[in-house]
Formats: structure tokens, sequence, C-alpha cells
């Protein structure tokens, strides 16, 4: 059996489709040992891992920190409100820093695109991306299919739909390249002003008309309006947006068909999503947090078999 | 180098119903004993031995342990240890333990698999059913407590057990270098 073909996870972009399998397979694992009365196994005893947050996260931070401490490895957080980083301290230096303490793994979540691709160029570590700006959040992705792939089986030719501020997120990005490479379908649907205009590069279709993309897909995604990281106005009001891209009962029972609904967190109860849909037995929310910590100790089992 | 057969199908039958008659000697009914298969290569040689305890006794607890998680070589090896399925959907806790698996070799997959147990509650006792005991390669204190045969081997010599069911023939072959 061949490993990752990558040393580290920095996006989707850069695994192939027999990567992702051989992480869905590894995880199917550990959700059969996260599922056991000792929850623990040792695969990671020797490896220490820092998880360096330069950005705001709950179940991000969580997940990952289970998933190390499950698999035994020994962990060091570090978030930036408390570092030497706000001393005037460069990213390199910081990262480098910490490797000389002999951490074997970095788990980075940084607000600017680019940061984890940026350090695997600059540090001698195995760097797995936790989100980086608008760019790419891969562990996310492959939980959200992973999560989508034991409802409604292979993802081939599925349709799935994404709805929201496309823009400003990451999570976005990582879950079309991951629905692509596993034969799905996919479309956008959002205000104009938070579609990329790069959006059909990707192969991705854009409807601005949320029954109708309803209409037409197998599963949605719904995505959370990034307002931390809007600078100017994007759409006249958050009333306006609910009425047209928010989604609630009325709109799914005019559909004549049951769709999965996903929603990668934080949820604005009553924005995007209203609280009966999130909480109905189509959505799938809690499924995927739970198979988070799954997906990350496949992730880091199968790279820290690569460290030598 | 042409392979030694070690064993033919009727000396593996042989075998297969000798130990389990030891089995059914040693623990009455099987309501206090489970039965675990070591994943992958313990699956096939525990049906068999399955299949003759059930003409007897029903309802007998047969469960499948992977050990890829607790093995020692991860990092080691230039390969990724890949799991297999686990599948033990009865408690242990008690209950006297038989561990199957073809080969005994270094004697490292069965203390993966004591730790691994562990993680499924306290059984009251652990034993060992190896069909084939590579009894001058142990690197842990660990023996057999049901054995088909002892083979004395040498490091770099494989023995490989064959089935039916994948091969074509039961039947158990010693080869002479690695290949």
């Amino acid at each position: 059996m061949n490993n990752l073909s990558v040393n580290h996870l920095l996006g989707i972009k850069y695994l192939n489709s027999k990567d992702l399998k051989l992480i869905f397979q590894t995880t199917d694992h550990f959700k059969e040992v996260i599922n056991r009365k000792i929850k623990k196994v040792p695969s990671l005893r020797d490896v220490t891992i820092a998880n360096l947050f330069f950005e705001n996260s709950t179940r991000t931070k969580i997940s990952f920190e289970l998933a190390q401490k499950r698999l035994s490895a020994d962990v060091v957080n570090f978030s930036s409100s408390v570092s030497s980083v706000s001393k005037g301290e460069t990213l390199i230096d910081t990262v480098n820093n910490i490797i000389s303490m002999k951490v074997d793994m970095v788990v980075i979540r940084h607000p600017s695109p680019g940061a984890s691709v940026f350090l695997s160029n600059n540090v001698k570590s195995c760097i797995i991306n936790a989100g980086d700006g608008t760019h790419e959040h891969p562990t996310q992705a492959l939980l959200d299919a992973y999560s989508l792939k034991e409802k409604i089986g292979d993802l081939k030719n599925k349709k799935i739909l994404i709805v929201g501020d496309i823009l400003h997120s990451r999570v976005a990005l990582s879950n079309i390249y991951a629905y692509q490479k596993l034969g799905a379908d996919v479309k956008v649907c959002g205000p104009k002003s938070l579609i990329p205009k790069y959006i059909e590069s990707l192969n991705v279709k854009v409807e601005t008309d949320l029954l109708k993309a309803l209409k037409w897909c197998d599963a949605v995604n719904m995505l959370r309006i990034q307002n931390e990281r809007m600078s100017e106005s994007y759409f006249p009001s958050v009333r306006e947006y609910v009425q047209q891209f928010g989604l609630n009962k009325e709109i799914l029972d005019s559909l004549n068909k049951e769709i999965i609904i996903m929603h990668p967190g934080p949820i604005n109860r009553g924005v995007e999503i209203t609280s009966e849909v999130a909480d109905s037995e189509q959505a799938i929310i809690l499924d995927q947090v739970e198979n988070g910590v799954a997906i990350r100790m496949a992730v880091m089992y199968l790279l820290a078999s690569k460290l030598y | 180098m042409k392979p030694k057969k070690i064993l033919n199908a009727n000396e593996i039958s042989t075998i297969l119903h000798r130990l389990s008659f030891q089995l059914i000697e040693d623990h009455n009914d099987f309501s206090n004993t489970v039965i675990i298969a070591i994943q992958p290569r313990g699956v096939l040689l525990a049906n068999r031995i399955i299949k003759l305890l059930t003409k007897e006794f029903n309802d007998i607890q047969f469960g499948l342990l992977d050990v890829t998680f607790f093995r020692d070589d991860f990092r080691r090896s230039e390969k990724v240890l890949k799991a297999n399925k686990t599948k033990l959907d009865f408690s242990i806790e008690n209950k006297t333990v038989v561990l199957i698996d073809d080969v005994l070799f270094t004697g490292r997959s069965i203390r993966a698999a004591l730790d691994a147990i562990q993680s499924y509650g306290r059984p009251k006792a652990v034993q060992l059913l190896n069909l084939i005991d590579r009894r001058f390669s142990r690197e842990l204190p660990i023996q057999p407590d049901y054995c088909g045969i002892q083979v004395d081997s040498r490091l770099n010599q494989i023995v490989k057990v064959c089935w039916e069911e994948n091969d074509g023939e039961d039947s158990v072959y010693l080869f002479k270098n690695k290949e």
C-alpha cells in the first residue's frame, strides 16, 4: 500500500484522488477507535506536535488536539495573542524556534492566505494547514466529503451545492477541490458580490437563485457570512441576504426530495440557516464534527509515517 | 530456490481437528470464552477452527482484532502500516480470550494484540493459538498455548500459510530467502 503523495497537508489542491481514498479508508478505522470505551491508541507516542493558532478557532482547535491526544502524541499549544508575535517576531522565526525544541509536526492556522505553503517552503517540519485566510481548510473539506459519503455513498456524479460567502471562504475552495476530485458536480450560490471572479476557471457553475439551485442538488453546504474578513459592504442588509439566500423549512418543503444539509460551523442561526433546519433530521452538522476527529487522526497518522 | 512444503492439506486438517479438541477440552461450553482472530492472517485460520467448533457448540463469540495502531514498528518501516477492520461486538470483561494467528514469529504482533484488547476491557485470561510456531525467531517472551507445529527457521526465511479460499489449496511453505 502506498502512502500519501505529499509530505505536508497544505490544501486539497495538492492531493490526488488516491490520497483521498487512503485518508477515508484510514478514517474508517479511527472512527471505530474513537467509539471504543478506551479511545486511545499508541501510534504517535514518539511524535511531538505544535498547534499554532494565529486566528481564533474552537472546533478545529479542539478537534486537532483531541485527535493528537487519541493518537498519544505530545502536544504543545500556542495562540498568537499571548506570544512573542506581538513583540514583532516574524512567522518563520517563531516557527523555527518552536521546531528547535524538537517538534515533529506543526498544525497552523493563520489569517494570511498561503501562510502554510510559505512555511512548508521555509522551515524543516511537517506542516498541516488548519485554515489559512481565504485560501484552504483541507481537513474541513475532508471531513465534509467523508460525512457526505457516509450518508449518500460514492460521490461520483453526485450534485453538491455550496451556498453563501464563497469569496471569503476557505472551506468553499477546499470543498470544491475535494468534491471534484471525488467525481462530483459542484455548483455555488450566493450574491454576485460574494462569488469570486475566477470561479468559472475551477469548472464550477454559478446560480443566483437559491430555489433553483436546491432543486438541482443532492446535498447543500451552507456557509457563514464572514463579517470579520469584509472591509466593505457586500450586500445591502442581513435581512435582505436572509430573504434571498437563507435556508428555511418552507423552501426545503417546497422541494419534492430530501437533500442532505451540511454546515462547517460556526452557525449564525437565523441568517444562513434557521434553527429548525439546522436541528432537523436532514442536517448532518454534528456528524461532521464527530468525523472531524477521525479525519484528523487519519491525516496525522499517515503524515507521521513519513517522518524518520 | 524451490520453496519447501511443510504441511499439506491432510496434515493441516488433522492439526485443525486436534487444536479444536484441545480447545473443547479446556473451555467446556465456551460460555466464558471468546475467540479473537488477529487481522489479517489469523482470520482464515480462526474461521476454520470456528467451523469445527460450531459442530458441537452454537453461539461461540468470535471477533476480529486489528493491531495496526498498537504496533511498535510505526515510523520504522518505509511502508505505511495499513489498518484492517476490527469487529468486537461483545464484552471481553472477565472472559477467557483465545487469540488466533497463523504464524508466531517475533511475537511482536501478539504483544500489540495484548495492548489492543485492553481497550475493550479486562479479560480473565488470554491464551494464544498458532498454526505455526517459528520457535527460534522470538524477540519477546511470548509462547503459544495451542500450537499446530513448530518450525525451525532462520530470520531471513519466510513461512507462508495458504488457504483454499485464497490460494486454491491448504498448505504451508517455507521459502528459503526473502524474495
